[in-house]
């Protein structure tokens, strides 16, 4: 019940004018940066945050939360619209979203995608004020055993990304991570990889850049060879019946929509996972518990509504470590962090007792940003559906241009331009053998974690893998995960038999 | 070329990859180290390993002709798909290799006009428009608004020169002046 009138007194903080102004500018401008290939909302944070430090901490921490779901849900606009993700939390939204936009269903896939994202954030404010303390303390419990399991569980659901080609999915992931080991090595710092000695390799490979070069230019050279360069991208509509008939059609994806808030939220929470492995899950548990698990990556909306609950719910829930205990759970947390010591807080336990007028001020400006996310959202979507409807030849240079800046922004290297086009170039006449590419992508933005992970779990273990098994957290995952690695395997040879 | 030879020809290419990534990887310790745990080349040479067996695995099916991909005698490029990949990855290609010369501001245009003059047979005027307009939204958008600055080749003195002093000045100073 306290908990309960802390929350009104923050929505109190978060609706005076100042901070709803704060909540409207930010969430707004987070759209746009968010759609942008390349940018994210730890960009959007990032760079504003030098702006922002001027004024009060609770104003400038609403208007970078503000920020953070505008670009949440930005994010998804450029992976159904353009088949690039804005960020890697919108990188399972292209599964499916994109083919729903070549199918002419671009506004469904947008109503989808903001409406999963409301109730993945109203869902995870709920579970946030209900559960904040306890949930922190089985967060803090996770050690490296038990986030490499979490790590093995998203590869688990991966292979089950993949076509019907278990050798070419397996290669996937595994170039994923190999690419994802690229630059200096975490350990000994030594470099690693750097074919040539070229010093580009030295900074690793950005996720963004295969990302890009796999969804952006790869998807324009698979457009150029099914359309022949002439037609339209789709023959997209939208009017107010459309949207209210999507909204309808959306209460079927509403056990997906709570699946996928749930399993973000508490993705989300733990220390360094975040939203990215959240979606990526979401979204490979909701096609292994369909009924018609085969859709997934045709345009089914279930594919566009898990992840999107997912990413939303789980950037509430990784404020909770940022909030409670002082560790952020993912990039932009870490600079909210950076800001509130900025603005003289001290993150950790005992700021829910000193700062509560700023804390649950954030957590209700979050649920305000939400709420008009949507609106702003939903608002633009004949804006974004005129996209569709540009020739392709004018579309085409614009999106590889976007391609080229947001592949260059990251790093500011022409080296990752080059890789991007590399990537997007291979990754295109691969696909063209089906070798699904998502996996690569996925394994590529996990890649890092797992290595540091295992290598610490090995290390606590002397070497011994029994480590995975010891510890009841980390083997009841581990168990599930093998469990799901083995069942398309066990499908193969069964299949094989048969035939 | 046919399907059922790119298929070969990827999975090859792909095998020789992997151990060329095996090898490099191995320029690290592979195994395990006393007190620091597996060496810092063991994560990328083992992953390496399993693409390789990947490879050996899609050739076995091919010479079983197990996958649809093996089986297809259908040509690997229809129609003028191996025209439409030339323009779109050439164009690009010779874009970004502009970038280091005329710089992105330059390669824009570059870009545009050919697309959507010769590719497109849009109308001069509109290709002009977002020739010249691209451009001045991502500087504005990029440069000015989030700070990122993109490469300009020898472009960069022009910028110094003309660009930069009227992109930062502060034009509503006067605004918040006292005086």
């Amino acid at each position: 019940m306290e908990t309960l009138g802390h929350l009104m007194d923050g929505f109190g903080v978060a609706l005076s004018w100042f901070n709803f102004l704060m909540v409207i500018v930010g969430v707004t401008l987070g759209l746009f940066i968010g759609a942008m290939p390349g940018l994210g909302s730890v960009n959007g944070v990032a760079i504003l945050l030098p702006m922002i430090v001027q004024v009060p901490a609770t104003s400038g921490i609403i208007f970078l939360g503000a920020i953070y779901y505008g670009a949440m849900y930005g994010g998804a606009i450029s992976s159904i619209m353009l088949g690039i993700p804005g960020a890697s939390t919108a990188v399972a939204t292209t599964f499916d979203g994109r083919p729903m936009a070549r199918k002419g269903l671009a506004d469904q896939a947008l109503v989808a995608a903001a409406s999963a994202s409301f109730v993945g954030g109203t869902i995870s404010v709920v579970l946030f004020t209900m559960f904040a303390p306890p949930l922190a303390a089985v967060a803090l419990k996770f050690g490296p055993p038990e986030e490499f399991a979490l790590m093995l569980l998203a590869f688990a659901t991966f292979i089950g990304l993949g076509g019907d080609d278990i050798p070419k999915t397996f290669f996937s992931i595994a170039i994923g991570l190999v690419l994802s080991a690229v630059g200096l090595d975490i350990v000994s710092g030594e470099p690693r990889l750097t074919f040539f000695d070229i010093s580009g390799f030295l900074h690793g490979v950005n996720f963004l850049v295969l990302a890009i070069g796999i969804y952006g230019i790869g998807e324009i050279l698979w457009t150029l060879e099914t359309s022949g360069g002439k037609v339209e991208m789709s023959q997209a509509t939208v009017s107010v019946k459309r949207i209210l008939a999507s909204l309808k059609k959306l209460i079927g994806s509403i056990w997906t929509m709570l699946m996928g808030s749930f399993l973000g939220f508490f993705v989300g929470i733990l220390p360094a996972a975040g939203a990215t492995p959240g979606s990526l899950m979401a979204y490979g548990l909701a096609k292994s518990l369909d009924k018609n698990p085969e859709t997934f990556g045709e345009g089914n909306i279930k594919g566009v509504a898990a992840p999107e609950a997912a990413n939303n719910a789980a950037s509430t829930g990784s404020m909770l470590p940022m909030l409670t205990l002082g560790i952020p759970g993912s990039p932009t947390t870490a600079i909210l962090l950076g800001g509130m010591v900025i603005w003289g807080l001290e993150p950790g336990p005992r700021l829910f007792e000193t700062e509560p007028q700023f804390v649950w001020g954030l957590i209700a400006s979050l649920y305000i940003a939400n709420f008009f996310s949507l609106v702003v959202n939903i608002a633009f979507i004949p804006a974004f559906i005129s996209v569709l409807k540009t020739p392709f030849t004018i579309l085409a240079p614009i999106i590889f241009i976007l391609c080229v800046v947001g592949g260059y922004a990251p790093t500011q290297d022409m080296h990752d331009v080059w890789l991007m086009f590399l990537f997007g170039v291979v990754g295109y006449l691969m696909r063209k053998l089906d070798y699904p590419m998502a996996p690569a992508v996925l394994a590529i933005v996990l890649g890092p974690l797992a290595e540091t992970s295992m290598r610490q779990s090995l290390l606590m273990s002397s070497g011994s893998p029994a480590i995975f098994f010891n510890r009841p957290i980390a083997a009841a995952i581990t168990v599930i995960a093998i469990i799901l690695l083995a069942l398309p395997l066990i499908k193969f040879f069964k299949n094989k038999r048969t035939s | 070329m046919s399907t059922r030879t790119a298929e070969l020809l990827m999975a090859v290419i792909m095998a020789l990859a992997s151990i060329a990534l095996m090898y490099k990887s191995s320029e690290l310790p592979i195994g395990w180290i006393a007190e620091e745990g597996p060496g810092g080349g063991a994560f990328p040479f083992w992953l390496s390993a399993v693409m390789l067996v990947c490879c050996l695995w899609t050739l076995f099916n091919w010479f079983k002709r197990a996958t649809p991909q093996s089986r297809s005698d259908e040509p690997y490029f229809p129609g003028d798909a191996f025209v439409q990949f030339l323009i779109g990855a050439g164009s690009l290609g010779v874009m970004i290799g502009l970038i280091h010369f005329i710089g992105v501001y330059g390669a824009i245009p570059f870009l545009i006009i050919f697309y959507m003059r010769f590719v497109g047979d849009h109308s001069w005027g509109l290709t002009l428009l977002l020739a010249f307009g691209m451009p001045i939204i991502i500087l504005l958008f990029f440069e000015k608004m989030l700070t990122i600055t993109l490469p300009k080749g020898m472009t960069e003195q022009l910028f110094v020169d003309y660009v930069y002093d009227w992109m930062y000045t502060d034009w509503f100073a006067w605004l918040g002046s006292d005086d």
